[in-house]
């Protein structure tokens, strides 16, 4: 079975969320491989591992996105696709989409696996773009995913249990960070990793011609911000006041 | 005047609350009209025409309620080749993006998503769309046409209009190539004793509640206040409580008269999902956490040992 595993490089989720003085986010922050694709990795080396087959990440970023891709590969995939391309720096969902189908219709998977959202954006419109662009169904929010031959069966989470969903291959999945838990790349991985191909392509390579944004930014303002109230540390007459909160607030 | 063409998203044949939000948020846009898909669609027409509906578009194939997705992209990718609305409008639910994203790149005109509010601008729509972080609010110019523009739960209240929509049969086969993502089951695992979204109070667990093992706390107080037990992303993600608890841009969007986070930081993702509630306590060990700058009260302390105390307090001022 040939699985893509979609990967993006996300500024760490872990780290303290910064803005330059001109309001831009600040590059300091480590980038790391997006916690919600390394799900996605694992889902797909277990899949290969019962199945046979091979794991390919495919990626869009500036040329520093190489490192998330080495991160997977030292858990474990095989080799990666990093798509990088000046004309590509702030492109919308739709590009992204575009650029990423490019890539991923070139190696004819089986399946193609996404986080159901990144980290950064968290808005989870590219899974369903994609899945269009490459003429493939699109199993969403799976909890648990089983192949058996040409057809692929997931566990869809709903607000009170879930769905069963199934589906021919190809196909394309969105996993859960319930899905399974990422493993840690060993020594021999990281060491193997080194050597693993990583392909850069440009959009000119793909044959993809960036279209129009689909918004254009007329103008930026400051988020309403709620007035901070009062700020208090517990010398065991919180309880007191939150109590009188609440009752002002008429729920007690 | 402008149309509008707002997606209907039903749930065991109702209309989902952000529907009506969106239908009462169109009517200051242009001349609304509606799609509903599956089963209950005529019936749904009926409420969406009290909330401002001038035509409702109805379609029972039950292939709309057992494949996820494509069916109604083709619906809907029909319905626009008739009807060339200007705008369609989608909640920014799981279920609607994933529809909203299909049709996007099927009509390859891409869209914007998480908006918290819509104008009309200059013969085209503005959407109001968190940025950096959320601590800017970009306008944004849809250039799409149509535009798509996917609104988050809660964003405004929905209101009846009066008035009855025209309901139209909407003449559309499903192909048997749309056909493939087949729900083929659904399973009920919990019952949610109050809903997340309707809970006039709301009590939030993020990391600083330690483990799952701790949750139960925040269960008794839920309780005793009659409310509902929400998370955040990050123990979500860790697997502590399941998806639909989660609180936040892609998790629920709640709006009680109070909420309190225990244990939560209050990154963009989760404060976009719960900044309107009326009240906001926080409850953290760390004074210098985001959500202390927006909490009405903020009380630095040990979660652990104040929520079971307040749970008592609460019980005994019932009582009393």
């Amino acid at each position: 079975m040939k699985i893509v595993v979609t990967v993006k490089q996300v500024p760490d989720p872990n780290s303290n969320f910064a803005l330059e003085s001109d309001n831009t986010i600040s590059r300091e922050k480590e980038a790391v491989l997006d916690p919600g694709d390394e799900c996605g990795v694992e889902e797909g080396l277990q899949l290969k591992e019962s199945l046979g087959g091979e794991v390919i990440l495919v990626s869009m970023g500036p040329e520093r996105a190489k490192d998330a891709i080495r991160k997977g590969l030292s858990m474990g995939a095989d080799r990666g696709v990093l798509i990088s391309d000046a004309a590509l720096a702030g492109a919308d969902a739709l590009l992204t989409a575009k650029a990423l189908a490019a890539a991923i219709k070139q190696e004819q998977p089986d399946l193609v696996i996404c986080a159901t959202e990144s980290y950064d954006g968290s808005t989870g419109m590219v899974p369903p773009m994609l899945a269009e662009l490459l003429g493939m169904p699109q199993l969403t929010f799976a909890k648990k995913v089983e192949v058996d031959g040409s057809s692929v069966k997931v566990h869809r989470q709903t607000a009170d249990g879930y769905q069963v969903v199934e589906a021919a291959t190809p196909a394309l999945i969105t996993v859960t960070a319930a899905i399974a838990e990422p493993r840690y790349a060993s020594l021999k991985g990281i060491m193997a990793a080194r050597s693993k191909e990583i392909k850069q392509v440009s959009l000119t390579d793909l044959g993809v011609e960036k279209s129009e944004p689909a918004e254009t930014i007329e103008a930026v303002a400051d988020a309403e911000v709620r007035k901070a109230g009062e700020v208090i540390e517990d010398d065991g007459t919180a309880v007191e006041k939150i109590v009188k909160v609440l009752a002002a607030a008429k729920v007690l | 005047m402008a149309s509008i063409l707002v997606y209907a998203e039903l749930s065991e044949g109702k209309v989902v609350s952000t529907t009506l939000e969106l239908m009462t948020k169109a009517r200051e846009l242009g001349d609304v009209y509606a799609v509903a898909l599956g089963s209950g669609a005529k019936a749904a027409a009926a409420t969406l025409g009290k909330h401002g509906a001038k035509v409702v578009h109805v379609n029972e194939d039950a292939a709309f309620d057992d494949y996820i997705a494509e069916p109604a992209t083709d619906a809907l990718a029909a319905l626009h080749e008739q009807q060339k609305p200007d705008l369609i409008l989608f909640g920014f639910t799981p279920d609607s993006r994933e529809v909203a994203g299909r049709l996007a790149a099927r009509l390859g005109t891409g869209l914007i998503s998480n908006a918290g509010d819509v104008s009309a601008s200059g013969g085209g729509f503005v959407a109001k769309v968190p940025y950096f972080g959320g601590a800017k609010i970009a306008s944004m110019k849809a250039n799409g046409k149509p535009a798509i523009i996917l609104v988050r739960p809660k964003s405004f209240e929905a209101s009846e209009s009066g008035g009855a929509a025209d309901v139209k049969q909407l003449d559309v086969k499903v192909a048997p190539e749309s056909k493939r993502a087949h729900v083929t089951e659904r399973v009920v695992e919990a019952s949610e004793k109050v809903k997340l979204e309707d809970a006039r109070v709301v009590i939030s667990g993020g990391r600083g509640m330690g483990g799952p093992q701790n949750f139960p706390l925040l269960d008794d107080l839920a309780s005793a206040l009659g409310g509902a037990v929400g998370a955040s992303r990050a123990v979500v993600d860790a697997g502590w409580v399941p998806y639909s608890m989660q609180v936040g841009q892609t998790g629920k969007s709640v709006r009680p008269g109070v909420y309190i986070a225990v244990g939560i930081s209050g990154a963009m993702q989760h404060t976009v999902g719960m900044k309107t509630s009326k009240i906001i306590i926080a409850i953290n060990k760390d004074a210098e956490a985001p959500i202390m700058k927006m909490a009405d009260l903020g009380v630095v302390g040990d979660a652990l040992k104040i929520v079971p105390a307040l749970t008592a307090a609460v019980k005994a001022k019932k009582n009393g």
